[in-house]
């Protein structure tokens, strides 16, 4: 491949990560005003697009403050760790036919892989913070984590074994004729809700809480370090929602339009359930969480991963 | 034998639902009952979809925001805002001076001086309110005994500058009556004032000579 349209795939699909992510913080606030019968915000430039701008130039003003009593090193690198793992993960999504960062042969394992190191990115800023809300909130972030890590990994490996690879291009060309939400339908629900658990979003958002914690792992945070945890919040939520449209929904596979206007239109559709689950449901107890995890989904998944299986094995016998 | 308190006790009514009117929540309540795990797992994407449903049809419902600067949000009538004085019907001040708005203020931000006029007619030489400190109780108005000190429906009183906060006489005078379009505390009082004598006011008589009865 060229040199310069790998560059070119590479500025692109960092800028379009990055802005889409910018104009989700505008796109949430207006939709969940839409929801809850008010307006959002609507006075900063037209339709208050420009609130981004004005956000993104307050906070950036704020002072870079470190709590004294602070790990100020470890305090310092967590939050950039959370949005560099979740814009790494976008290396191996293919956006169209042949755009793609880095095409790994093992693109998933990749993107859970990295997925998995963002957990360190709230732990830590939790523990550094050294402050009782910090703590509770990175400990349920880390139980909560690698106890919804299992069954996600597992909700993958039916994808992978219909398509037989686990290179993300292979896994949307193997959709060519039917989009793996069929054959896969309870792999999709369990991997929406380990989605939804990786993002730390409502009604999985025990980490941050703020009806409980004050503001979980990142109540000592403010300044562009906040920011960073709130820009890769929204990237996580872009990964996860380009995730299910690549595994799930056929990718940039489509008629008429070109791949990656599919891709983008399937992809914002998750996006915006993303934000109307935020705007019904309620944020689940901590036991409640556990008990989905490990009694529902982790069960769900394995009896899934068993029946995908032996009708793989079945139909190549 | 003690008397357990939790036996005596009369049993709680059955509980009662209010009836389901909506189709699609009949065909959840059949998937109710199961204690299974396929069941629960039913019943928790059912309500889950429902709840979806219900949130986005409020993106039809008129937003209940009123557009302040645009649009203007209804003060009743008798609503405590801004404090003005007004004066009676023939255009003089209403305000006799006699501090009772001063005294009953809760946070003190009245203060004036009395004086009078060559016909014996007492006025504030200066009347001062302070908004900043005002808080809106409208004590001042039910303690007037002139109706001069009133309460309005105005609210937007902003000010860049905290001075700016504090109104003199001039800016507390408004041109009409207010409210109590027709009351005037001199013609209604037995005061003698320059002009009308002591009697002269509207239902009145005048006073009775003692002298008079004498025999």
């Amino acid at each position: 491949m060229v040199w310069y349209w790998q560059l070119l795939v590479v500025l692109g699909v960092l800028v379009a990560v990055l802005s889409i992510a910018a104009g989700l913080i505008w796109y949430e606030r207006r939709l969940l005003g839409l929801l809850q019968d008010r307006y959002g915000p609507n006075r900063v430039g037209p339709a208050g697009l420009l609130q981004v701008l004005a956000d993104t130039l307050k906070i950036l003003f704020k002072e870079d403050w470190v709590p004294p009593f602070a790990d100020r090193r470890v305090f310092v690198v967590a939050p950039s760790l959370v949005l560099v793992t979740a814009l790494l993960s976008f290396m191996v999504v293919p956006v169209a036919d042949g755009w793609v960062v880095a095409d790994l042969d093992v693109g998933l394992l990749f993107v859970l892989a990295m997925s998995s190191l963002a957990v360190y990115s709230v732990v830590l800023a939790g523990w550094s913070s050294r402050s009782k809300y910090s703590l509770v909130g990175g400990l349920r972030a880390a139980a909560q984590m690698v106890s919804y890590e299992v069954f996600m990994g597992l909700s993958l490996i039916g994808v992978v074994a219909l398509a037989g690879s686990f290179r993300l291009s292979e896994i949307v060309a193997a959709q060519e004729h039917m989009w793996f939400v069929v054959p896969q339908a309870v792999g999709f629900v369990v991997f929406l809700v380990a989605g939804f658990a990786e993002t730390r979003r409502i009604p999985f958002d025990l980490v941050e809480a703020e009806s409980e914690l004050v503001a979980g792992y990142h109540t000592e945070y403010s300044g562009m370090k906040f920011g960073l945890f709130l820009v890769g919040e929204y990237v996580a939520i872009i990964l996860i929602s380009a995730l299910i449209t690549t595994l799930f929904f056929g990718g940039w596979l489509g008629p008429w339009l070109p791949g990656v206007v599919w891709f983008l239109v399937k992809t914002m559709a998750f996006i915006t359930l993303f934000i109307v689950v935020r705007g019904t449901l309620p944020r689940l107890r901590y036991d409640q969480l556990m008990a989905l995890g490990w009694k529902t989904m982790l069960p769900l998944s394995l009896i899934n991963l068993l029946v995908t299986g032996a009708v793989v094995v079945a139909r190549a016998g | 034998m003690q008397d357990d308190p939790q036996t005596t006790r009369p049993a709680a009514p059955p509980e009662t639902h209010p009836p389901l009117t909506t189709d699609v929540i009949e065909v959840g309540a059949a998937a109710r009952q199961g204690r299974g795990l396929l069941p629960r797992i039913g019943r928790a994407v059912w309500s889950t979809l429902v709840g979806l449903g219900v949130v986005l049809g409020h993106a039809r419902r008129t937003r209940d925001t009123i557009q302040y600067p645009e649009e203007m949000v209804y003060l009743p009538p008798r609503y405590r805002g801004r404090i003005v004085l007004t004066r009676d019907p023939a255009g003089e001040e209403r305000c006799v001076a006699c501090y009772l708005c001063a005294a009953v203020c809760p946070v003190d931000c009245i203060a004036l001086q009395a004086t009078q006029d060559e016909h014996g007619r007492r006025y504030p030489a200066w009347f001062r309110i302070n908004f900043s400190r005002c808080i809106f109780c409208g004590f001042c108005e039910d303690a007037c005994p002139t109706y001069a000190i009133q309460l309005t429906p105005d609210v937007e009183m902003s000010e860049y500058e905290r001075h700016d906060m504090v109104y003199e006489k001039e800016d507390l005078l408004i041109a009409g009556p207010g409210k109590r379009h027709t009351y005037d505390f001199y013609r209604v009082s037995g005061l003698a004032v320059g002009g009308k004598g002591k009697g002269e006011a509207e239902n009145e008589a005048p006073p009775t000579d003692v002298r008079d009865l004498l025999p």
